[in-house]
């Protein structure tokens, strides 16, 4: 039996970057606000120090600082024929755990999605017919507008700090920047990192190509910055330990460096850690959450009463806390009806291993998000007509480390182990690099979140299961894409490239990335959405799911982060300026 | 004087001060803890790695031992570029390894039903790496007794080892009850880490793996060369530890 405690105004599900961002926010209203994280407390000087976070083993390898799957996995399969089995250690994608959640651990790659992404079924109809999406891929328009969110983006990578050079300042083009991007209220707060070698000759190569190369955008700090929180943030000094690792010299950007000094300042602020929430409550009609229920780690069950319950847990165990909780109809791949769950998607990358003879190209020395790219064949920045397939991605050097238990390229042929694999390791090691595509993967009828039949979580309740394979449109794209980075390749004059364009069928065997999205996507239809434009559930009023992942429609060619901390914000505004003043739904 | 904002939720700043005590009285007993009025910081509190231990085995019996340093030694061979497998501390790596939270499979989901599946659904089966090192290792041993009678893997020619181990890793060769590829993969699996992993966790011996390749460790701090494009980083890799000579005395 839950023991009650007193009522709190707002109960945030998940201290990582959504959570922090509205605890601030609505501390700073003046409203009691308690956070209920699963994972421990975290920060830099305790849990990833410079003297020891650079160990690969630790980190990269055992995944110290992510989720263990015995705490909660999913069960996966690639179609409705399969069984799912549950996924019993963490390969394909690596869920964070802990405050900070998966801003701990993230790369810094600071993108914003294209103002045509927002509407991107329309814009691919209007262009190239009704016919040209296949009938089952179920993408369809966000319910704002790039120039909706655009304040937003501005206020998330001012709050991060992030490097880059802008190409688009109010309508102006701006040169060194991307010439294909939405435009942007200012310039980036920070100017952009120093480059390495490696992208340096690509952008080089890809400037000869006529293409316009511009550094990728960074929170991973190129400089020392104060936050308008008036948090300081350090310089980076380019380690190679960035994903997988927290950062110990306070440059990546997180809640930790971010957002947590100036929330804890907040006397109406607390956070609860090592707590997970089991179920959020509703009261007899259905219509109104009452608050979460939660279990410490002594077993003992608390039920937190609030008036208002945000859902900032990470993208998947959004979805699964929907659908454990009766909040909104589940998805039915079968009938098409049903909306958690729906619209599952992911993202599509690829690379290019490229040997160069006779460079010296350092890339242990690298970021996160360090690098050169070209956004040529991104979105619909490219004319699709007569490739049968829509959709896009960025395209560069981009190589985050050097790290050699995962890093140690060799020539193609080389075998595994014993003379020849040691010698040609030690040969090709500082003189190889790895170039990649990072594309969008669109959303069909049969890729969807359920609860399992079979398999159940340490508390005994269902485990989520993830039904999921790439599609003809994404592997035709992944195909072109990798082909034109090849093309670019070729003239730095390589002793050899070995292009890998995505391959089906979808493995959950095989690092891809973090980049896990939909199932609770926002809409302007509640027949195919579960939050509205203010990510509000359109069943539940005083339920919002602020920008996980989990609210994309659809994946579009960039990392989702930017995008996320934008979404936190603007729903932050819309509770402050809307849902406060008449509490109800806002649609 | 309520807050407009608060009041409006029907919530008054009391529920605050309740809250809090509610929280503070039940989190003794708990390792769930309460954070508020300022971020949380305690000395000691950090969780540095545990160095490995010198000594004898943990997990490998004297005779399994001498199979996985042989094998090791195969995996990675000595030659005129630094040591090999053994010499660089590989086996002592997987055998502290396989003692310890890796070789238990901890905090992976290890609950029922197990059913094989496709590729795409990843390892399937109820074994920690501790158990499929044991079954592994005894089904080579006695795969040897019958292949070369009289003989055992580690007193095997270099030519044979690297035969046998070419077995395993195609499947050519079967082993008794124990899926031969499998069993290799993870064999070349931990020993890479081994050979590449921080010193601190009894592999990489003196950096050899480092020193092979020219990777610099745990230096973490490259501001100075991001920009020195083809040149070769001039200092010596530095582990967690920091580096022997730093300590020995002349």
């Amino acid at each position: 039996m839950a023991r009650k405690l007193p009522a709190k105004d707002v109960v945030i599900i998940g201290l990582g970057w959504t959570g922090s961002i509205l605890g601030y926010e609505l501390a700073k209203a003046g409203l009691d606000v308690v956070a209920i994280e699963r994972g421990p407390w975290r920060d830099t000087a305790t849990d990833f120090p410079p003297a020891y976070v650079q160990d690969e083993l630790r980190y990269a390898i055992r995944l110290d600082l992510f989720l263990r799957p015995d705490q909660e996995t999913l069960t996966f399969r690639n179609n409705a024929g399969q069984t799912a089995l549950p996924i019993r250690s963490f390969v394909s994608f690596l869920p964070g755990n802990g405050v900070g959640g998966a801003g701990v651990h993230w790369n810094g790659q600071t993108w914003r999605f294209l103002p045509t992404d927002f509407r991107v079924r329309s814009h691919l109809e209007e262009r190239y017919g009704k016919d040209a999406l296949p009938a089952d891929m179920t993408i369809q328009d966000w319910p704002l507008s790039y120039d909706d969110i655009e304040p937003y983006y501005d206020r998330f990578e001012k709050l991060c700090g992030t490097s880059g050079k802008a190409g688009n300042i109010r309508g102006v083009k701006q040169p060194g920047g991307n010439p294909f991007e939405g435009w942007r209220s200012s310039e980036y707060p920070t100017p952009p990192l120093k480059q390495g070698y490696g992208a340096t000759l690509f952008a080089e190569a890809a400037r000869k190509a006529g293409h316009s190369p511009f550094p990728q955008p960074a929170s991973n700090l190129s400089e020392a910055y104060v936050n308008p929180l008036g948090i300081k943030l350090g310089q980076c000094t380019y380690c190679g330990f960035c994903e997988r690792f927290g950062c110990g010299n306070y440059s990546k950007s997180s809640p930790q460096t971010c957002v947590l000094p100036a929330l804890l300042r907040f006397p109406n602020f607390t956070a609860q850690t090592e707590s997970e929430v089991t179920k959020i409550n509703l009261d007899g009609t259905g219509t109104r959450a009452t608050g979460v229920t939660y279990v410490d780690t002594s077993g003992n069950e608390w039920e937190q009463p609030a008036s208002l319950v945000l859902v900032c847990a990470f993208a998947l165990f959004n979805v699964r806390l929907l659908l454990l909780s009766g909040i909104g109809k589940p998805y039915d791949s079968q009938t098409g009806q049903g909306v958690v769950g729906r619209n599952y998607a992911y993202q599509t990358t690829s690379s290019v291993g490229v040997i160069l003879r006779d460079k010296v190209l350092n890339t242990f020395i690298a970021t996160g998000a360090h690098g050169m790219i070209i956004d040529d064949y991104n979105g619909d920045n490219f004319d699709h007509s007569g490739l049968g397939f829509v959709g896009g991605g960025y395209m560069g050097m981009w190589q985050t480390n050097a790290r050699p238990i995962e890093t140690r390229p060799v020539p193609a042929g080389t075998p595994k182990w014993g003379a020849q694999w040691k010698k040609a390791t030690a040969e090709t090691f500082n003189r190889a690099m790895s170039l990649g595509t990072h594309a969008s993967s669109y959303s069909y009828r049969d890729c969807y979140l359920d609860l399992d039949p079979t398999y159940k979580d340490r508390l005994g309740r269902p485990l989520m299961r993830m039904t999921f394979d790439f599609h003809d449109n994404e592997l035709k794209m992944s195909a072109y894409l990798t082909d034109r980075l090849a093309e670019i390749a070729r003239a730095l004059d390589p002793v050899e490239i070995t292009p890998s364009p995505r391959k089906g069928p979808y493995t959950i065997d095989i690092y891809q990335t973090t980049h896990n999205t939909g199932g609770t996507v926002m809409g302007a239809d509640p027949a195919t959405s579960v939050i509205n434009r203010y990510c509000q559930s359109w069943d539940v009023h005083n339920v919002f799911v602020p920008g996980g992942a989990s609210v994309f429609p659809q994946n579009h060619g960039y990392n989702p982060t930017d995008t996320v901390g934008a979404l936190a914000y603007w729903t932050a505004d819309a509770i402050k300026g809307r849902y406060l003043k008449n509490p109800g739904p806002l649609m | 004087m309520a807050d407009p904002i608060s009041s409006l939720l029907r919530i008054s700043r009391r529920s605050l001060l309740a809250s809090t005590a509610a929280f503070l009285s039940s989190a003794s007993s708990v390792r769930a803890a309460t954070v508020s009025q300022g971020l949380p910081w305690g000395p000691n509190t950090a969780t540095p790695p545990v160095p490995v231990r010198p000594g004898p085995w943990f997990f490998f019996t004297a005779d399994e031992a001498a199979i996985v340093e042989a094998a090791v030694d195969r995996l990675i061979p000595p030659d005129e570029r630094g040591p090999g497998g053994k010499d660089a501390g590989c086996a002592v790596f997987i055998d502290r390894q396989l003692a310890g939270p890796f070789g238990r499979s901890d905090g992976l989901y290890m609950k029922p039903p197990f059913m094989p599946g496709a590729p795409t659904q990843g390892y399937q089966l109820s074994d920690a790496p501790a158990a499929r090192y044991r079954a592994g290792l005894k089904a080579l041993a006695a795969h040897i007794n019958s292949a070369f009678p009289g003989k055992s893997f580690a007193t095997l020619s270099p030519q044979d080892q690297d035969k046998v181990l070419a077995g395993l890793e195609s499947g050519s060769i079967a082993l008794d009850g124990v899926n031969a590829a499998q069993f290799f993969a993870l064999l070349l699996e931990n020993t890479i880490e081994g050979f590449f992993a921080d010193p601190i966790y009894g592999g990489n011996r003196n950096m050899a793996g480092w020193k092979l390749v020219g990777f610099p460790g745990a230096r973490y701090d490259y501001r100075d060369w991001v920009e020195r494009h083809n040149e070769p980083y001039p200092l010596p890799p530095v582990s967690i530890m920091g580096r022997s000579d730093w300590s020995v005395r002349e």
